[in-house]
């Protein structure tokens, strides 16, 4: 539920380095289901800057409204489209469909900052 | 001290996630989650742990005069096994708590309320009933019977037939907002032809004992449990009021839309002056449902605007699992509540475009 390759925030986003300096940012499977059923998801414009550990946007289930934070900074390339019409990819595909947001990363050296998926359980249990 | 009904043990063993709520320790929501769990109720049958409302039974020859003095319906009025909807005002006309009314048998009525509201309640019944025995000598009593009755919900399509089947068709010939005894797993029960989710459906009652067995039948017999998350989603799609939310002690019946639950042209309804009196001044404000035309949730608390006005505020919001799409309701100034006006809700610093809307959002099944 936590995969090895993923760096994680104690605010529950993942970050994954795919090729360069560009990661994919989601949020966890224990943060999709604390939340409950997605329904709808705030997403950044892309080519919009966006800073480690703050608000880039907002998640709502049928019962409560969270705020997203980045687990890095840099500029955002790209965005999930397809939570507009499928908000609950987040529930059913957290790491994958329900990925939100591709960020060029400014300091590749933040990802330092960030915890290893046993570092991450650790916090949850 | 947080309180747990007979069925705590029941939603703990099927990992419910558990929520305080009007002091007891209440699913919201079991691993099936809130949308599965209002589809099934639209298209099925679902059943909620309802044990915590309240039950109050009064007693004795004057109990339906006493009643009468402090409900905005006249109960000695009901027939056997008949229920009304009513709302227990405070002298200034504003809602202290919206409840059910029943005429069990003779001199014997059973008052359902709000969980959150009911020390409340019962201090205001009680001061009031005092003063209705010192006044006129009256014969009349209350006992809090929650802790010893359970109560289950069963809503939906199949409910009707879901629970004429484990009765041996008893429950069928009850009609809507009326109660009657029937045997269910052997044990007796009183089922209420009521519920808060717009589908047609019981509202069961029987000894507290036998709680976790009945609520495991219903489950076996393909009622899928539904927690306050699925109840409250639901309850708003059908457009009604939740108290604490919606109504309170600040708001008055007129200006909730709630006229039809207030006879105040009685003599000895102790707040039918206050009533009549707000009735024909009129309210400035007008209870009313919205309808989002751009992204985003309008949720409780957030305001509302027309042309850059402040005109109110939102009471209830959520995304609508029936509908898909987002639904509230809330106070506006009477001058901007016609149907179809277009309204601004600050969500969060965003601006939503909405309009004023019929409610219920989802038509009643019944």
């Amino acid at each position: 539920m936590y995969p090895d390759d993923l760096k994680y925030s104690d605010e529950h986003e993942w970050a994954r380095r795919n090729d360069g300096d560009v990661v994919e940012v989601g949020v966890t499977h224990y943060a999709q289901d604390t939340l409950g059923d997605v329904v709808f998801v705030e997403l950044p414009e892309v080519g919009s800057k966006v800073d480690q550990f703050d608000k880039f946007g907002e998640i709502e289930s049928v019962k409560a409204v969270s705020d997203l934070f980045s687990p890095v900074s840099g500029t955002v390339t790209a965005v999930n489209s397809d939570l507009e019409q499928s908000p609950e990819l987040v529930n059913s595909d957290p790491y994958g469909d329900g990925w939100i947001m591709e960020v060029k990363l400014d300091d590749p050296a933040e990802l330092d900052a960030l915890m290893d998926s046993e570092a991450y359980q650790e916090i949850l249990e | 001290m947080i309180r747990k009904t007979p069925l705590y043990d029941s939603h703990v063993a099927s990992n419910a996630t558990m929520v305080d709520f009007g002091g007891w320790e209440m699913p919201v929501r079991y691993p099936t989650r809130i949308l599965h769990e209002v589809a099934q109720v639209r298209e099925d049958v679902g059943i909620f742990d309802v044990s915590h409302m309240a039950r109050l039974i009064f007693s004795g020859v004057d109990a339906g005069r006493f009643l009468d003095t402090v409900l905005s319906v006249r109960a000695s009025r009901l027939t056997h096994g008949q229920g009304r909807y009513h709302l227990i005002c405070n002298d200034k006309g504003g809602i202290i708590d919206d409840a059910i009314v029943y005429n069990l048998e003779k001199d014997r009525y059973l008052l359902v309320v709000n969980a959150g509201n009911a020390e409340v309640d019962k201090q205001w019944l009680s001061e009031k009933m005092d003063e209705f025995i010192e006044r006129e000598d009256g014969d009349v009593g209350f006992i809090d019977s929650t802790d010893d009755i359970a109560m289950i919900a069963v809503q939906g399509p199949k409910a009707v037939a879901l629970l004429g089947e484990l009765t041996n068709d008893e429950t069928n010939s009850i009609v809507r907002f009326h109660a009657g005894e029937a045997t269910l797993d052997g044990e007796r029960i009183l089922a209420a032809r009521t519920g808060y989710t717009g589908e047609d459906g019981f509202e069961i009652m029987f000894d507290s004992s036998h709680a976790p067995e009945i609520w495991s039948l219903l489950v076996d017999a393909g009622a899928t449990p539904c927690g306050l998350g699925a109840r409250d989603a639901l309850r708003l799609e059908a457009g009604f009021m939740l108290h604490g939310n919606d109504i309170t002690a600040e708001h008055n019946p007129y200006e909730a839309g709630l006229r039809w639950a207030v006879k105040p042209n009685r003599s000895e309804y102790l707040f039918g002056d206050v009533l009549r009196h707000i009735r024909d001044n009129g309210t400035t404000r007008k209870m009313s449902g919205f309808a989002m035309r751009s992204r985003g949730i309008a949720r409780q608390g957030h305001r509302i605007y027309a042309d850059g006005e402040e005109i109110g505020i939102v009471t209830s919001g959520t995304h609508s699992p029936t509908l898909g799409s987002p639904i509230a309701m809330g106070y506006i100034g009477v001058e901007h509540s016609e149907l179809g006006t277009d309204v601004q809700i600050d969500v969060r610093g965003k601006t939503v475009e909405a309009e004023v809307v019929a409610m219920p959002f989802h038509p009643h099944s019944y």
